[in-house]
């Protein structure tokens, strides 16, 4: 057997691993250093961001042109938009940015590790098997049809009396659980574990994005952990619990509020980090500090707390009083003030930086741009007479995955672009990342842009077929969604292929530009990162301070 | 400043820059925002359901439902677990003076507090479920009646079974040397846990037992 060989946190620790194959992959699955697991959630969520990927593109052909077109039985493909968004938003998304930031974040506070390893190592192995639970329907054959918010009472045992479904809740609370520990990890990391020098208020701005997104997740995942819970034993015992039944005196809207208390301050879970990680990119590549720092980090505070207010902006046509409804709406709009701020603070930080246009920076332009149109969408859906007319269109499906696709989607590829030479100490292919930026950038505005369309003439969502007035678009989106899809797999097959075969990082990549600490250790990072305990030297903020002249770049070292 | 780490809290101890605690203490702080607002879901559909009653199922009053009997009995249930709360500050107290043997005594009190409580409700239980509502209701009222009791009283019990676990592991980590003086912090996270249990029960206690539906006078 040949001796393995890796650097840094890659290498085997023990002498069985550096022989054996079995050993050293035994290793990894059992390890505690967070940038192992880090690099597992990586792995874990493009797995399962490929499936989801298929899904969507089954979705597609189904819609490619009217009529029947892949499956015979429509309730097939009415269980395909639920399970998709499951698993894009569960399994996707929140492991990719957790695994990022296993990563990312103990370095840049100057830690060895995580402050609790093995509940961070447990917190991934929650994963895999909540995510076969999640999806167990496949294999017996009987899919939840309720779509990804499990309204009752079509989610009752009545409506959808299928075993599957019963998996996919117990799924989706083991995620919450997984979520959960992971968000205590870091707070703790975060709050107590940072290196001499290192005030809250010198924090990285994707550290701190950490901080909101965590605290978002402990308020609000119980609570649909709890709704969950309500339709569970509904569900199992329909004869004695009618939380969501009116014939039993329950109420069908309270499981629209609990769902929706989590739902949309998981939109900010899903897109807080990728605020904070596009700070870092567009600050590198701009080599210029981040404009208005301090107001980046509240104005992050601020969209979570608006964030627990806005939640009934789903609901307009639930028939909430009208007071109600205009109430949520006001302040579903002022979470723009907030999001407007940090726009304007990055194109302020790139006003007269030296711009290089790498990978990550494109993907963080593509992001300022294509997630504007996302929260523009936003604010007209967030009108309630507006909202009325478009409720469970096509609009609603193109604002999301303006705000998802280009929006988190586009910052975990710039996150990854712009950290893979740390994670392997290799080079990615720069010609592949470019061309995979460039097909995604056009196709999802192909494939998405013309579902506004669609929306606001009428065409609703998750349906099997639609008028025939809305065939060519539906065709165009349909194709644009194969060619996003394949952009992927060039994405995919670009990391691996240049893992093994990439040029060798150097240990501050991006043209000795990155300012935080992970850009001062070896690519890739030792064991337990730093060899002594790092000493951060602060950032002075104030325009001409004596230390650091008006463009100046922060120096690590003095 | 960085608070000494107790020995079964493994893992890398706090940085040069922290909160003055331990790691630990900010993971239960933590995790009791998490479950303090689980127990916040279940509430808020709790009062949702009963203050939206329908006129035809209206909400028993639970002094109907439960006797007066019933309802004392609870009460001298959450005395039961106020006062383990208080052995708890105890143990910790006993634990900063060196008093190892005191401290294990005050948490066997506390432990005992809590098996009182659980033994209780085990028995309010059983005889719902056998000799009142049951599954089913009080005639013409809201089917949600035991629903939501079952649901709030049987989540906060688990807890309860959870802390009793949780205290027993701690007092046979204290009987084996694993927990000295040293390790306060230890069983403040323990008793952070514990005192969480008993504040969440007077919610549920005033919430399930207490308010009225008819008020007094009216
Ligand atoms: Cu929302």
């Amino acid at each position: 057997m040949s001796e393995i060989k890796a650097k840094g946190y890659l290498s085997p620790l023990s002498e069985e691993a550096k022989t054996s194959k079995w050993a050293y992959i035994k290793e990894w699955l059992c390890s505690t250093d967070a940038k192992r697991i880090g690099v597992l959630y990586l792995a874990f969520a493009t797995f399962m961001g490929i499936f989801g990927g298929v899904l969507s593109i089954l979705i597609r052909i189904e819609l490619a042109q009217h009529g029947t077109v892949l499956f015979e039985d429509p309730s097939t493909y009415n269980a395909l938009p639920g399970l998709h968004a499951t698993a894009m938003i569960f399994f996707f998304i929140i492991p990719a940015f957790t695994g990022v930031a296993n990563f990312v974040v103990p370095i840049q506070i100057g830690a060895p590790d995580m402050a609790f390893p093995r509940l961070n190592l447990a917190a991934f192995w929650i994963l895999p098997p909540a995510a076969l639970t999640t999806f167990f329907g496949f294999f017996l054959n009987s899919l939840p049809e309720f779509g990804w918010t499990a309204y009752p009472p079509l989610s009752n045992n009545v409506y959808s009396n299928m075993i599957g479904a019963d998996f996919w809740v117990l799924g989706l609370v083991l995620v919450g659980v997984s979520s959960t520990m992971a968000a205590i990890n870091f707070l703790a990391t975060i709050f107590n574990m940072r290196c001499k020098g290192m005030k809250m208020f010198q924090l990285p701005l994707f550290t701190w994005s950490l901080v909101v997104t965590s605290f978002l997740i402990l308020a609000a995942t119980p609570v649909l952990t709890s709704a969950l819970l309500m339709l569970t034993f509904e569900r199992m015992f329909p004869g004695a619990f009618h939380f969501f039944n009116p014939a039993g005196g329950g109420d069908p809207i309270l499981y629209q509020h609990l769902f929706w208390f989590y739902s949309h301050p998981a939109v900010y879970i899903m897109i807080l980090p990728g605020f904070g990680l596009i700070s870092s990119v567009i600050q590198t590549f701009s080599r210029k500090h981040i404009f208005g720092y301090a107001l980046m980090a509240w104005s992050m505070m601020a969209i979570a707390v608006l964030g627990f207010l806005v939640w009934a902006h789903h609901m307009y046509t639930t028939g909430i009083a009208l007071e109600v409804r205009v109430g949520f709406m006001f302040l579903t709009m002022l979470i723009a003030v907030p999001t407007g701020i940090k726009i304007f603070s990055w194109l302020a930080t790139m006003w007269g930086g030296s711009i290089k246009f790498d990978t990550p920076m494109l993907f963080a332009l593509g992001f300022i741009a294509m997630f504007t149109i996302g929260g523009l969408s936003g604010v007209v859906l967030a009108s309630v007479s507006v909202d009325i007319q478009l409720h469970d269109t096509y609009y609603v499906v193109a604002h999301i995955h303006y705000v998802l696709v280009a929006g988190s989607m586009m910052t975990i590829f710039a996150g990854v672009y712009y950290w893979y030479p740390k994670i392997t100490g290799k080079m990615y292919n720069r010609f592949w990342g470019k061309v995979h930026f460039w097909i995604t950038a056009i196709f999802l505005n192909v494939t998405f842009f013309l579902q506004h369309w669609m929306g606001v003439k009428g065409m609703p969502r998750r349906y099997y077929d639609y008028d025939p007035q809305f065939e060519w678009a539906n065709a165009i989106a349909s194709y644009g969604s194969y060619v996003l899809f394949i952009g992927q797999l060039i994405f995919v097959a670009n990391l691996i292929w240049s893992w093994k075969n990439g040029e060798d990082a150097k240990a501050n990549h991006w043209y000795g530009d990155g300012i935080h600490l992970e850009w001062f250790i070896p690519s890739p990072p030792d064991h337990h990162n730093f060899h002594e305990p790092p000493e951060w030297k602060p950032i002075v903020r104030h325009h001409e301070h004596p230390d650091q002249p008006a463009g100046l770049w922060h120096s690590y070292k003095d | 400043m960085a608070a000494k780490e107790a020995s079964i809290m493994e893992g890398p101890g706090a940085g040069e820059e922290n909160l003055g605690v331990t790691n630990g203490k900010i993971g239960m702080w933590t995790f009791l925002v998490m479950d303090a607002m689980t127990f916040a879901g279940i509430l808020a559909g709790y009062a949702r359901i009963r203050w939206g009653s329908p006129a035809d199922a209206p909400w028993p009053d639970p002094l109907d439902a439960f006797g007066v009997v019933g309802i004392q009995l609870t009460a001298f249930n959450t005395f039961v677990l106020i006062c383990s709360s208080v052995f708890m500050v105890h143990v910790l107290a006993e634990q900063m003076r060196g008093n190892m043997e005191a401290a294990q005594k005050w948490l066997m009190a506390t432990i005992f507090g809590g098996m009182i409580f659980l033994g209780i409700q085990a028995f309010e239980w059983t005889h719902l479920i056998i000799d009142k509502f049951g599954l089913v209701v009080l005639a013409g009222c809201n089917e949600n009646f035991p629903a939501t009791f079952y649901l709030l009283t049987g989540f906060h019990g688990l807890h309860v079974a959870v802390g009793v676990i949780y205290n027993t592991f701690l007092l046979v980590m204290m009987r084996r040397g694993k927990v000295t003086e040293e390790h306060t912090s230890t069983t403040e996270i323990a008793g952070l846990y514990w005192h969480f249990v008993d504040l969440v029960w007077i919610l549920v206690f005033t919430f399930v037992y207490l308010i009225p539906v008819h008020p007094p006078g009216s």
